[in-house]
């Protein structure tokens, strides 16, 4: 790998870690999700009943007092949130060239992600 | 610096637009534009259709009650079905592309064995979960 790092004047200079913190990012987040994914499948599995309180306990749930189910979906939600920050601003970058619209698209794309957090977090926590 | 600034970076240019429908993929292509549609329905609809009707369902037992009123309505359920199919593509998909991120099944052969596999199964649970919604069973 070293060997064919060019480091001299022809090497390219630029910032290291753009892409690798994202990359990263966005495959963890994958991960979280499916996690989450599969635990609110064996609720919904292990539901006796699909009532209103059942379904209510799947989010609201707690275990020694601790509300572990609104920490869990809290949790999920700003994975999701973060992950579909990563995928929506690989799409404006790759489709859209001029800075300025595509800044627009992606400050657009943070107000919708974090109006979207605090929308969940409020009925979320209200149970 | 002056030296890689006077190399001209490598540009690609997207396709037009009429020429989506004639560009002809690979199965894993398909897998991959369907991947990054789905994302963005998924997206878009979240604080529109998915949040709203999340919030409607555990707010109160009346508006659990509610949301059958609200399902009945087939423009609803439509949507549903498809919003259902954009999580369950994602969902296969993504997987697909975590195994692979682990160097499984990168040969040419198996990535398009995998991708059709992809397809298959997030449409066969779509159908699964669509007829529950449509009532079947």
């Amino acid at each position: 790998m070293a060997s064919t790092q060019n480091i001299g004047s022809k090497r390219l200079v630029v910032g290291a870690h753009y892409g690798w913190k994202d990359f990263l990012a966005q495959r963890m987040t994958a991960v979280i999700l499916v996690v989450y994914t599969v635990v609110l499948l064996a609720g919904l599995l292990a539901m006796p009943a699909f009532t209103y309180e059942n379904w209510k306990a799947l989010f609201s749930f707690t275990v020694i007092g601790l509300p572990l189910g609104q920490i869990l979906a809290t949790l999920a939600f700003m994975s999701l949130a973060w992950h579909a920050w990563i995928g929506v601003r690989d799409i404006w970058m790759d489709y859209v060239k001029p800075a300025g619209i595509r800044l627009l698209l992606q400050v657009l794309t943070i107000l919708w992600l974090v109006g979207s957090v605090v929308y969940f977090a409020q009925i979320l926590w209200r149970l | 610096m002056s030296d890689s600034a006077a190399k001209p970076r490598p540009q690609f240019r997207n396709i037009s637009v009429p020429q989506i429908l004639s560009y002809r993929l690979p199965l894993a292509g398909k897998v991959s534009i369907l991947h990054r549609v789905s994302g963005a329905l998924l997206f878009l609809c979240l604080p529109l259709v998915i949040l709203p009707l999340f919030a409607m369902s555990v707010a109160s037992e009346a508006g659990f009650a509610a949301m059958a009123t609200v399902l009945a309505n087939p423009v609803v359920k439509l949507v549903l079905l498809v919003l259902l199919w954009g999580y369950l593509h994602h969902f296969c998909a993504g997987i697909r592309y975590l195994v692979l991120d682990l160097h499984i099944g990168l040969e040419k052969a198996s990535a398009q064995k995998s991708a059709g596999v992809v397809l298959g199964v997030s449409l066969a649970l779509t159908v699964v979960f669509g007829l529950k919604l449509f009532g079947a069973w």
